[in-house]
């Protein structure tokens, strides 16, 4: 007599209910998360095993807080010629110790195979994009905002200004968003900590161009319509690099 | 009358290609449900790379790939949601606990009641009492076991282990046997890679040699007598 395989299979997974008590035999417990539930638990999942490590962060605090402290003693500034350096010396700051939270970031996953454990997940690919790059701003952005009081007191420079922390915000968004993507790239080869800056310090110029260029002109107390066209770059940047990134990431992740 | 069950994976003609250098040349593949297959071979034969292309962590070069119904690579994420993969290294984050890990897995496979879920998944594989410490402070086969944890989460059809005794002690290994054995016991479809010829002999139902990126040979446990593993390995390969 022929068996129908529906029905074989049904009689299969009754057999497995009775026989266990874990397996149901048809994965019906999976229900596709959306994006952002997959982003918001990867970013939890960041910000939960940094919180209890702090290896990620202290090592950008303290490389940031170093840099600062160089540059405060090499160049023996007085406060007109410090208001002027202000900008390019916190950007030089930002981007190198970013540079080090992104490859640590990604290095993470990749060490342990996690991020075959993310791939593995029945996400769209984008999610793991979105969440290790708004981990990797939390990040960025802890470190600027204990690094801009210090930088405030040793310069004696004022930096809590609304226009300067935007700035601020959308130089970081931009940085961490390119960067998220090449750090994808170069995590899979052996020399990732070389490599990573070699690709991301071109690439990013311009965001780090217009960030200098917005900040310098908010120090110097220029008005709005004077820093509008590196704002807008910055804007468009940022708008541009997250929007390639989320279309490129799928390809970048994949052997 | 012998009732054949259809294939939950089947592979036809498969060809992967790394720049100029072919790793899969034209393989042939299928497992019905519930069988525990052993993909054995030497260094270098290319399972690694078989076991990623099922499951979807790489692209294939040519050939088709249908798993559970679904094509890959146009229906991973259908197919990643009935895959469990555990490879020698445990996936799993040092800085959170088993049930945090678990957790973090559970919500990316979308798992409406995940407490409960990873209750029986730390009592499948004996870290129940273990669940809220650190992974960090976990011995490499307890890491393993929970790696397996880690992989039935969201319940699956198919578990592909790749090396999964790689680091191992003895102690653990047994430890893993029973583990291995408890999820192919719930009627799972189970593909495994290893050197390790009499752990494969124990566990596994048929086993295919693969060689030079194809399948060298192929023999069911009752086609093969339990002393002649070695043999038919060995043949396989001189051929």
């Amino acid at each position: 007599m022929a068996k129908n395989p529906r029905t074989m299979d049904r009689r299969r997974r009754t057999m497995d209910k009775d026989s266990t008590r874990i397996f149901h035999g048809r994965s019906s417990i999976v229900h596709r998360p959306s994006i952002w539930k997959a982003t918001l638990a990867i970013v939890q999942k960041d910000l939960a095993a940094e919180l209890r490590s702090r290896e990620l962060i202290s090592a950008m605090l303290v490389f940031s807080l170093l840099v600062i402290l160089i540059f405060n003693f090499a160049l023996e500034l007085d406060i007109k010629v410090r208001q002027s350096v202000t900008a390019g010396v916190l950007w030089t700051t930002f981007a190198f110790a970013g540079t080090l939270g992104l490859n640590r970031s990604m290095a993470v996953e990749k060490d342990r195979g996690c991020m075959d454990g993310l791939l593995l997940a029945p996400v769209d690919r984008a999610a793991i994009y979105f969440g290790k790059s708004i981990s990797n701003l939390a990040f960025m952005l802890i470190v600027e905002v204990i690094v801009l009081p210090i930088y405030s007191m040793l310069y004696n420079v004022n930096l809590f200004q609304g226009g300067l922390l935007g700035v601020i915000l959308l130089g970081s968004i931009g940085y961490t968003a390119v960067g998220t993507l090449l750090s994808a790239m170069s995590v899979q080869t052996r020399t990732r900590d070389v490599l990573l800056p070699i690709l991301l310090f071109p690439v990013a110029v311009p965001v780090l161009l217009a960030s200098v260029k917005a900040s310098g002109g908010l120090l110097a107390g220029a008005e709005f319509s004077e820093i509008l066209i590196p704002l807008n770059l910055l804007i468009v940047y940022d708008v541009i690099f997250i929007a390639v990134a989320f279309m490129v990431f799928d390809y970048v992740v994949e052997e | 009358m012998k009732l054949k069950t259809p294939p939950i994976i089947e592979v036809r003609k498969l060809v992967k290609r790394f720049g100029s250098k072919t790793v899969l040349r034209g393989l042939d593949f299928e497992v019905s449900r519930g069988e525990f297959v052993a993909l054995l071979g030497p260094n270098g034969a290319g399972k690694t790379t078989f076991l990623r292309i099922l499951a979807s962590l790489s692209r294939p070069s040519l050939g088709e790939v249908i798993i559970a119904g679904s094509h890959l690579p146009h229906q991973a994420a259908q197919v990643r949601s009935q895959m469990g993969v555990v490879s020698h290294l445990p996936l799993l984050y040092p800085d959170l606990t088993a049930e945090e890990n678990l957790q973090f897995y559970a919500r990316m496979y979308g798992i409406p009641d995940p407490l409960a879920r990873i209750t029986e998944v730390l009592e499948l594989v004996g870290l129940e009492n273990r669940r809220s410490d650190l992974v960090r402070t976990f011995s490499r086969g307890m890491q393993q076991r929970l790696a397996i944890g880690r992989a039935v989460i969201h319940d699956p059809q198919v578990m592909l282990f790749d090396e999964p005794y790689t680091g191992l002690d003895q102690d653990a290994c047994e430890m893993l046997d029973g583990v291995l054995r408890s999820v192919a016991a719930q009627g799972r479809t189970v593909v495994m890679t290893s050197h390790d010829l009499a752990r494969a002999e124990d566990l596994a139902t048929r086993f295919d040699i693969l060689s030079r990126g194809t399948i060298a040979a192929s023999a069911s446990r009752r086609e093969l007598k339990k002393s002649n593993l070695l043999a038919f390995y060995k043949l396989a390969l001189a051929d």
